[in-house]
């Protein structure tokens, strides 16, 4: 009695500590995403209030409208990540095999922006890249620049911030696999007559891949969702799925179609992710196999 | 497909004419150097454009262009008072949000690392989905929510939605603590006749303790500097981001300068004392040792 009784509260148990927490996560995600499809799928107008109509309709119209900001989206977050990667991936390594004393300093300066605020950051920004700023103002002398051309409201400025919002989610995850990796084994592949690119390419980058993985998701995500760098830095010609979503919902009040629109870029970014651990599991796989 | 040699060596030995690689080259370590230095120079630029605009002195409501040196807003920088809410409000909310979010996240790291149990590898992804979904899509999914609930969002509506998506970041940290744990302490105590409770308070607690604290730091850190879940569900109530953001098109007082600077100095200051509290702590440890 008393050993079933211990049982039954050792199954218990786990589900009584997730309880509340997993209750919350139920409530305040899993819900609203479900009542989200919901509300996509509703007709009517900010008026007189929306009905459920099992409207797909929505889902077309929204894709066919905002194609544009859609591929826009992916596009600038896709180059925002490969930016991050090229600039993070020597910056980690530095850290990671050379910086030596300089190490724990050099990763405090990796995570020091984040302490202040993201949207200040942005701003900043908008005040370096401002058309009679120092930075505008010297490219232009120096002829870099056209003498109406613009830093501010392009698509590099929104990219730039992109790429410098994101670059320490992109460099500490790579610098924590990078730091890893046994350099035993780097030695051993040049011992073996592998040139520096072999050992690098055949055993540095294979071992840092989940890192890189990290370190793009953790870009890429974010990226795709994001508006606030093209609010701040852009014009409505720059303008991401973010800022459409954002303005349907808080403006226009066009909540099925807001919906529907987020509803497409989650499934979007849950299928990149599952075909990008494909992908690189499958490289994985290859190269051990090798 | 050589599957009979294992990983790395299985590349046919290169012929012993070709040359042993060289140790790497001095120059190869500066040109990584200095990138590394221009890539967190890149980190630091809006950085140091903030600070140095808190002392500015601008004529006009545009805190653009430098005009003067001044120490006015550092006298007095709640001077706004919308800004002044602004701060106490994203405090309070930071505050309330973590002790929730680290209570809830604390407890399902336990049951995910301490008990196997059914469904354990679905609720684990069911954590992880908050992560992989763009916080657009969380919020507008939230805000849906209390639509159709017809909830006035404001400041409670803005603590449950932090509570939502920091909770997974302390599971996550949380349980990266648990996992690194000798669990053999704790059944030492167990055998000791301690009970599940005791044995939790007096050895687990004491153990994961700094894990907690850094899933804690990390929720608060997020939650101050969300703009946007919290765009989306806010209502009338006004934030620091949100302040800032709103700010943007009437200028952006120089006191939003001086406030996030003193944060940043404040951070400093006490990531000093606690490396300083480290090192006191690592020579009693060795003198002990002696």
């Amino acid at each position: 009695m008393l050993r079933l009784s211990l049982h039954r509260r050792r199954q218990l148990l786990p589900w009584i500590f997730l309880a509340p927490g997993l209750a919350w996560l139920v409530v305040f995600f899993a819900i609203p995403l479900v009542n989200q499809l919901n509300v996509s799928l509703q007709t009517g107008d900010p008026e007189t209030g929306y009905t459920f109509t099992w409207a797909f309709s929505t889902y077309a119209d929204a894709v066919g409208e905002y194609e544009t900001q859609f591929l826009r989206s992916i596009g600038y977050a896709a180059t925002a990540t490969v930016l991050c990667f090229a600039i993070g991936f020597p910056l980690a390594y530095f850290i990671a095999f050379k910086a030596g004393r300089w190490k724990n300093l050099m990763l405090l300066l990796i995570i020091l922006p984040f302490f202040v605020s993201y949207v200040l950051r942005t701003v900043s920004w908008q005040l370096i890249l401002a058309d009679n700023g120092f930075v505008a103002d010297t490219l232009r002398a120096v002829g870099l620049l056209g003498d109406d051309g613009r830093l501010l409201a392009t698509r590099t400025a929104v990219i730039a911030g992109i790429t410098y919002n994101f670059l320490p989610f992109m460099a500490l995850p790579l610098y924590v696999s990078l730091e890893k990796i046994d350099k035993r084994l780097i030695e051993a592949a040049t011992d073996l007559y592998a040139s520096r690119a072999t050992a690098f390419r055949k055993v540095t980058l294979p071992l840092a891949l989940p890192g890189i993985f990290a370190g793009s998701l953790l870009t890429f995500i974010p990226a795709c969702g994001d508006f606030i760098n093209a609010a701040l830095l852009g014009t409505p010609r720059q303008f991401m799925i973010g800022n459409v979503i954002q303005s349907k919902y808080l403006v226009i009040q066009d909540y099925p179609e807001a919906a529907a629109l987020s509803f497409i870029l989650m499934t979007f970014i849950l299928v990149g992710i599952l075909l990008y651990a494909r992908v690189l599991g499958a490289r994985n796989l290859t190269e051990a196999a090798i | 497909m050589a599957v009979e040699a294992p990983p790395g060596i299985a590349e046919p030995v290169a012929p012993a004419t070709r040359a042993r690689v060289r140790p790497p080259s001095r120059a190869r370590s500066w040109a990584l150097g200095v990138w590394s230095a221009l890539a967190l120079l890149y980190l630091f630029v809006p950085i140091f454009v903030i600070v140095v605009f808190s002392f500015n002195d601008p004529r006009g409501r545009f805190n653009f262009t430098w005009q003067g040196f001044t120490l006015e807003h550092w006298a007095n920088p709640f001077e706004n008072p919308d800004l002044a809410l602004a701060m106490k409000n994203s405090f309070l909310i930071a505050l309330i949000a973590t002790l929730i979010a680290t209570a809830l996240g604390t407890f399902m790291a336990m049951a995910l690392v301490r008990y196997g149990f059914r469904g354990r590898s679905l609720v684990d992804f069911f954590v992880f989905l908050p992560l992989s979904t763009p916080e657009v899509v969380i919020g507008a999914a939230l805000l849906a929510l209390f639509l159709t609930m017809a909830v006035n969002t404001g400041f409670a509506t803005i603590v449950i939605a932090h509570v939502m998506f920091t909770v997974s970041y302390v599971v996550v940290t949380v349980k990266a603590r648990l996992e690194g744990m000798d669990r053999h302490i704790e059944e030492a105590a167990m055998d000791l006749g301690a009970t599940e409770w005791t044995t939790f308070r007096k050895v687990t607690l004491p153990m994961i303790a700094p894990g907690v604290a850094a899933a804690s730091l990390l929720a608060a850190a997020i939650s101050v500097d969300d703009y946007v879940i919290t765009s989306f569900n806010a209502g009338q109530t006004i934030t620091f981001p949100l302040f800032i953001f709103g700010a943007t098109r009437q200028g952006v007082p120089p006191e939003v300068n001086v406030l996030a600077t003193g944060v940043l100095l404040v951070v400093l200051v006490l990531m000093a004392l606690n490396v300083l509290l480290q090192r006191r702590l690592a020579r009693r440890d060795a003198a002990r040792v002696d």
